[in-house]
């Protein structure tokens, strides 16, 4: 190597460690932010913004990094959901026991549905999960377990490893936030291993994947199957927090509500779904609470379209894209 | 009583005649979203919302301006489907260039705003249509009644589906518009204006919901979620029938919703999801439709 070469490469070498440092001081803030938000706002609305959150990063590991759209969601969060909420009144199991049967059982539907849609691609993809979510939506709606259109109430939160009461919001509250990194750091793992960079191999060039000899397929079928299980978990943990299970979370509504809070924080960013979450169940609860109640679907829907038109990248995507442009 | 495979035969030919027409609706609605989608390759979520408008905009026209339901006919989809062309002149050709997921996510944005607006204005309750005066009771043909203004929707459900098929297959416009479906870049380098091509086919599709929607106000009660549950079951059918021909998808239309009609006499339980489960077998043995070209 030259003297010049050598010394680009030290600061290249510099510049990424300057980056990473970077990557994680943030990293440790949101933590800390995250260890004291309880003590700073009401802890049930941030469980709330916790469930989703895992759940937006759930559908954002197949939207953002695998190019697959599905609309049918809600189907594993209801599954997750109403599993657990039976389990735990039956069979009076502890809820973490609860949560994994309702993950499994999220995790098992999402195999099935991912075998049949990922046969078509694109449009005909989100078509298709949205016609098989609706036919889970029916079964729930006419199955006895479910209590149709009542939903499931007065689940018991019971105690964490038959140790810990989780009545009590803070330790509750610490329990999700728990889970929420647990689910957090298995999709970051995913995305930054080689088996994420095969993901956004296909989502660019799904030809080009199979003709270099990988089975995108089996690959697409990987990453929905841990979408939807994921997807579970955060309709299981919220079951637990709010002691029900109803059909809301397995109507289509529910599959759109996700794809907004993706589309709003930034598609196929880390953080995104985070703070996508945070801002519609934000806009929610303060829009439930104010004049304008019934106006819900309204501002949420022009929420989408103002998003599509100008602002695609999200909350997110767009200062990465300003960061990257002036703080380089 | 005569019965048929154990059911009597009044209830087995209602149920049939009221597949009949759900299936018309399917291969209408499925129709409009096969054309739309050929030359603008978007999905459009908004449909089932405006399917939903043209039966408002037929109730609103006869409550407020005394307007008849046979000039409501021509009138609301010509209203609605001018709709279309703003919110495609406006909206959907400036992320035409983009990924065709977000016109998928633009229009779903437009069916909740269309539907919240409507929940807002007129309530979740549905309100009543009067069936037109020419077409009201109906007949006695031996083995059951059929009602005139249900026969009348078969008929002209089918008359209308046909039509498009002809004009589409047959005619000089239609030739433009699979020509666009082809190729729309070579189209525009012979002269044509494929912008405007685009904008009236989005309106077509739109208005051809909108008529769908004048013709269920009488027979299901006109309320703002009437097209968002069907829109579902119409994609499925889009599904299982492929969108690469036009006579296909009205014949999966019609032949869904006789299938549903019958689910419906044998095992009523299973006539919500009757559809999605041959969704489900076709994906398993032909993925790419029953007259699918496209994988």
């Amino acid at each position: 190597m030259t003297p010049a070469q050598t010394i680009k490469a030290n600061l290249t070498e510099l510049s990424r460690q300057r980056a990473n440092r970077r990557k994680w001081v943030l990293y440790a803030a949101l933590l800390l932010v995250a260890l004291i938000a309880p003590f700073l706002a009401y802890p049930v609305f941030l469980m709330k913004i916790l469930c989703f959150a895992l759940f937006a990063c759930a559908f954002n590991l197949l939207l953002g990094y695998a190019g697959l759209l599905s609309f049918g969601h809600a189907a594993f969060l209801a599954t997750g959901g109403y599993y657990t909420g039976y389990v735990i009144s039956q069979n009076s199991v502890t809820p973490e026991v609860g949560i994994l049967i309702g993950t499994f059982a999220a995790t098992v539907l999402g195999t099935f549905m991912g075998v049949l849609s990922i046969r078509r691609q694109g449009i005909y993809f989100a078509m298709i999960t949205l016609a098989l979510a609706q036919m889970v939506f029916f079964f729930y709606l006419q199955a006895d377990f479910t209590g149709g259109e009542d939903g499931m109430h007065g689940i018991d939160r019971g105690h964490l490893f038959g140790l810990i009461d989780l009545s009590n919001n803070l330790s509750m509250y610490y329990f999700v936030l728990a889970v929420f990194l647990f689910g957090f750091l298995v999709i970051q793992r995913t995305i930054h291993s080689p088996f994420g960079q095969v993901l956004k191999a296909i989502r660019e060039n799904e030809a080009r994947a199979t003709s270099l000899g990988y089975n995108t397929d089996a690959y697409k079928l990987v990453a929905f199957v841990l979408s939807a299980a994921l997807a579970g978990l955060a309709g299981s943990t919220k079951t637990v927090v709010f002691q029900l299970a109803s059909l809301t979370d397995a109507h289509w509504h529910m599959s759109g509500e996700v794809v907004l809070m993706t589309l709003v924080g930034g598609v196929g960013t880390l953080f995104g779904p985070l703070v996508g979450a945070a801002f519609v169940v934000t806009v929610e609860h303060q829009l439930s609470q104010s004049a304008l109640g019934d106006w819900v679907n309204v501002i949420l829907g022009l929420i989408f379209v103002i998003c599509v038109l100008t602002f695609r990248a999200g909350i997110v995507g767009e200062i990465q894209k300003f960061m990257k442009s002036n703080f380089k | 009583m005569t019965m048929i495979f154990g059911v009597p035969a009044a209830a087995f030919y209602g149920q049939l005649l009221l597949g009949l027409i759900n299936g018309a609706f399917y291969a209408l609605l499925s129709l409009g979203l096969a054309i739309i989608f050929g030359l603008l390759k978007i999905i459009n979520f908004a449909h089932g919302a405006q399917y939903m408008l043209g039966a408002f905009a037929a109730w609103l026209l006869l409550n407020m301006l005394g307007i008849n339901y046979w000039t409501a006919l021509f009138l609301a989809p010509l209203i609605v489907g001018a709709t279309g062309v703003l919110v495609e002149r406006f909206l959907l050709r400036r992320i035409a260039h983009i990924d065709h997921i977000y016109g998928l996510l633009l229009t779903f944005g437009l069916a909740l705003i269309i539907q919240g607006v409507f929940t807002n204005w007129f309530g979740v309750s549905g309100n009543r249509y009067a069936v037109p005066e020419a077409l009201r009771g109906g007949m006695n043909l031996g083995f059951m009644f059929l009602p005139y203004y249900r026969a009348w929707v078969v008929v002209i459900a089918l008359a209308v589906c046909f039509g498009v098929w002809f004009m589409i297959e047959k005619t000089k416009l239609g030739g433009y518009l699979r020509a666009g479906t082809e190729n729309p870049a070579l189209m525009q380098a012979f002269g044509i204006n494929v912008p405007l091509l685009v904008t009236l086919t989005y309106g077509f599709g739109v208005a051809l919901a909108a008529f769908a929607g004048v013709l269920a106000a009488p027979i299901y009660s006109v309320a703002p979620g009437m097209g968002a549950n069907l829109l579902i079951v119409v994609f499925a059918v889009v599904v299982i029938g492929g969108m690469g021909s036009i006579m296909g998808a009205i014949l999966t239309g019609l032949a869904m919703g006789i299938i549903e009609g019958l689910t419906k006499v044998y095992y009523p339980e299973a006539s919500n999801t009757v559809i999605f489960l041959v969704m489900i077998f076709v994906l398993l043995f032909r993925p790419s439709g029953l007259f699918g070209k496209e994988a």
